[in-house]
């Protein structure tokens, strides 16, 4: 009876769970389109490169999911970066550029971090301003800051090692390499998803960004878990600044991670986060950012206009958006 | 009279495959109230939903005046005089109280909303209703849960439908402003409006309803003429076996004091309230709907500020700024409102029970088998019907997610259980299980207090009845005066006792 199980196959493909899974399925069809549309895009060595240039973003994406599950939005990660990334290379250049200067630099950089996002999250908590209010003078602030300290221009490192790290491989065989940013995105993406899935703090983040009067009647300290989630995206953002400003050996005041807050949340709503908070998962927003590095490497082959480019990334974003909406 | 304006045909609906009506056929005639009752789950507000355009069948017909009908949605209903009162509140927080009232059918001039005039009306809906103190520029936020089911009925009420359904209408409410209600579903039945009354108060069914249809695992066992069937009769049909005595004994309170509360002041809403409460003890809270009762014990929970007031535990005083120092000492608050305090609608059954223990969950990862096995014992225990624990609760029916929001509160292992409306919109058999818990855990040395709206409630369960009226405590009953006659007169400030 080809009918019947014709309407089963129907009645499956009506049950998925496409808020959670829209983004994966998502993402093997583009996979296969871009690899139809040009060969050369199944190429390891493409891939890789895929994989090394969504890891900035991408890392950004996963701190700010927590961020967007609680309920809040940090705009202000791509001045973050730059301000960040900058104030690294004066210490390194600061202490000679050699391997301690390096260490010292990491360590300034991750607790600077640290006390950004603890900042961010004081204000949004304790002053009570809207996230999307607070964090948009944030990020005035950060840019302005760090176009101050270069003087509009470059922050350059004098260190001939500090390129080793954002730009290290690891050998994988005879001819294949996986770029130190793809690793640390990956084991940050597992890292993240445990904490966000099996600790008290990830469950807290659901329910406040749920209801958090709920959170309130559960004994639950919401500020607390709410600072927290600022904290864990501003530690991101120093992953991504180390990443970034290693591999180039140096900042641009006016360009560094300009655009970085749209793409990382784009890659968070992509992935099936809600922007109300309390649903998403870590995967979808690394499914996200892996879809956004396809369609530009894809659209790179195809020789499209770059100027193009953002089109197409808008409608996907709608069209993400619009299968993942909820049916009842 | 007795024109049949509204019929259902085995109605069949399932959920993603899980059916949960099975050919339910319902009649509504004009003047007719017609109540339908059944366990939690049951599928009653499934079935309403349904009628009211908010949920499609997956098969079966509804004509209404003889023509069929198919709702697509609820809008298409309301054109054909459908109005529904939601079990679960369906207001918007942030609205004002006359914006909700006439939210989607908003007054216009010209291009212009017409504020005064919905104001106006708003007054006049709410004033036949009993309710003048409500403020119509008030925020829906700041009413207590029976004001907004006030506004709520305002609501349905204000569209002059011809059909009206309401779904556990006075759950929430006490029984001065289900009297109110009651009156006015006389006059709308009088008008020839048919109703659809769904509750688990089979004493307001027999009062209120002409005839009554049970429904049981979704499917009609039984449509009864209410003037020849008792309400025992109702209960054993709904729950498919006999239903004995709803009430424990009494348990026996010793002498040692558990907890003792001094002068305690919420301002609005608190005015030096004193009491003792003793181990073994079951201490019910009476009142009208704004009397401070649900104030006085989240104020005791640390999750409203108090502005003076001292609170002793075992004769230590102790200090309880927010919930968690409650929570420390044995302190468990259920609350009144299992939508916005209660639950995390999007999380599941598991979760939302454990969320407020997690510590005992977790070492450096949280304990999945454990927390779920807990869970299971709640649901054993308390029976609740869910596909299965990892369903959300916002697909629950209404009284299994009480159940959930009960198992969350007991999660704390407290010594001092605090429960506002324990058993709104709880099915009699499970009302029945939850009485008999209660009991049980005073008899372990612990002590609870009961607020309730449901006055039998009360009388049957608690040793001692503390009434308030606003913001006092007016009167301590014990032992015989504890009888719905002494409750309202102190309730209503007829009878007043200094207290
Ligand atoms: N949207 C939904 N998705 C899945 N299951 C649902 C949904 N809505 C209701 N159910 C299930 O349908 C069954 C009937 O629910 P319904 O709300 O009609 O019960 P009820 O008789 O009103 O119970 P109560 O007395 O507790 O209010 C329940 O088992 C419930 O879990
Ligand atoms: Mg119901």
């Amino acid at each position: 009876m080809p009918q019947e199980s014709k309407k089963g196959f129907i009645d499956y493909l009506k049950n998925i769970n496409y808020e959670k899974y829209g983004s994966l399925i998502a993402l093997i069809v583009l996979f296969i389109i871009a690899g139809i549309a040009n060969p050369i895009f199944f190429r390891p060595l493409n891939i890789m490169n895929i994989l090394r240039q969504i890891s900035y973003v991408g890392t950004i994406a996963l701190g700010m999911t927590f961020v967007i599950i609680s309920g809040g939005i940090d705009l202000s990660v791509g001045s973050m970066m730059a301000l960040i990334g900058g104030i690294m290379i004066i210490v390194i250049n600061q202490f000679g550029g050699n391997v301690l200067a390096i260490i010292l630099a990491i360590i300034f950089g991750a607790a600077l971090s640290v006390g950004l996002g603890l900042g961010t999250g004081l204000i949004v908590t304790k002053g009570k301003i809207a996230p999307f209010i607070a964090t948009l003078g944030t990020m005035a602030i950060y840019r302005s800051l760090v176009l101050y300290f270069a003087n509009g221009g470059e922050y350059r490192s004098i260190s001939s090692i500090y390129p080793k790290i954002g730009g290290g491989k690891i050998p994988l065989g005879d001819s294949f390499f996986i770029p130190t940013p793809v690793i640390i995105f990956f084991v940050y993406a597992i890292l993240c998803h445990i904490i966000l899935e099996k600790t008290r703090f990830g469950r807290y983040v659901y329910a406040i960004g749920s209801n958090e009067s709920a959170a309130i009647y559960s004994a639950i300290k919401v500020d607390r878990v709410k600072i927290i989630t600022y904290i864990i995206v501003a530690f991101s953002v120093f992953l991504t600044s180390l990443m970034l400003s290693s591999r180039m050996n140096s900042v641009s005041s006016t360009s560094a991670g300009l655009g970085f807050e749209l793409d990382a949340i784009a890659a968070v709503v992509i992935g099936g986060t809600s922007m109300k908070g309390g649903r998403g998962w870590i995967w979808g927003t690394v499914f996200g950012a892996i879809i956004l590095g396809i369609i530009n490497n894809m659209l790179n082959l195809l020789n499209v206009s770059p100027y193009l480019q953002g089109a197409v990334k808008g409608l996907v974003i709608i069209g993400a958006v619009l299968i993942q909406r909820k049916r009842t | 009279m007795n024109k049949t304006i509204l019929r259902a045909e085995k109605i069949n609906k399932d959920f993603s495959g899980v059916q949960v009506l099975f050919d339910v056929s319902i009649n509504g005639e004009a003047g007719q109230v017609h109540g339908l009752i059944g366990e939690n789950g049951a599928g009653k507000s499934t079935l309403m939903k349904i009628i009211a355009g908010f949920l499609q069948p997956s098969s079966g017909k509804i004509f209404i005046e003889g023509q069929q009908v198919n709702f697509k949605n609820p809008l298409m209903a309301k054109k054909r005089g459908i109005a529904m009162i939601h079990q679960e509140l369906n207001l918007v927080e942030d609205l004002k109280v006359y914006e909700n009232i006439f939210l989607g059918k908003e007054f216009k001039h010209r291009f212009l909303l017409d504020k005064k005039s919905m104001i106006q009306r708003s007054k006049e809906i709410l004033k036949e209703l009993g309710e003048e103190e409500i403020d119509p520029l008030e925020d829906m936020r700041n009413l207590s849960v029976a004001k907004k089911q006030m506004v709520e009925i305002a609501r349905a009420i204000s569209e002059n439908s011809k059909i009206l359904i309401m779904d556990e209408p006075t759950s929430a409410l006490t029984e001065y402003e289900t009297e109110i209600l009651f009156k006015l579903i006389k006059e709308l039945k009088q008008k020839g409006v048919c109703i659809f009354y769904v509750s688990h108060r089979l004493k307001e069914v027999k009062e209120i309803c002409d005839v009554v249809t049970v429904l049981r695992d979704g499917r009609v066992v039984g449509e009864y003429d209410v003037s020849n069937v008792s309400e025992v009769e109702l209960a054993n049909a709904m729950v498919g076996r006999e239903l004995g005595n709803m009430y424990p004994e009494k348990p026996e309170p010793s002498d040692e004091v558990i907890l003792e509360v001094k002068n305690l002041n919420v301002p609005n809403f608190v005015e030096n309230a004193s009491f003792q409460l003793k181990k073994g003890e079951i201490l019910g809270f009476a009142g009208l709907v704004g009397a401070g009762r649900t104030e006085l014990a989240e104020a005791l929970a640390g999750l409203r500020h108090k502005t003076s007031g001292e609170v002793f535990l075992n004769g230590k005083k102790v200090q309880i700024e927010d919930y968690e120092d409650a929570k420390r000492l044995g302190i468990s608050y259920l609350p009144e409102d299992r939508k916005l305090h209660g639950l995390v609608l999007d999380m599941n059954i598991v979760n939302n029970i454990t969320l407020i223990s997690l510590e005992k969950y977790t070492r450096f990862l949280i304990d999945r088998k454990k927390e779920i096995s807990k869970a299971s014992e709640y649901k054993e225990k308390f029976d609740i019907r869910c596909r299965d624990l990892f369903q959300e609760v916002r697909y629950l029916s209404g009284g299994n997610q009480q159940k959930v929001v009960l198992s969350k509160c007991l999660e704390v292992e407290p010594q001092v259980l605090i429960l506002d409306e324990p058993t709104r919109g709880i099915d009699i058999n499970t009302k029945y299980q939850i009485y008999q818990f209660i009991a049980g855990f005073v008899k372990e040395g612990k002590a609870c207090i009961v607020i309730s709206s449901e006055l039998q409630e009360i009388i049957g369960l608690c040793n001692r009845v503390l009434v308030m009226r606003e913001g006092r405590i007016t009167a301590e009953l014990i032992g015989k005066e504890i009888n719905e006659e002494e409750i309202i007169l102190y309730a209503t400030g007829i009878k007043e006792r200094v207290h």
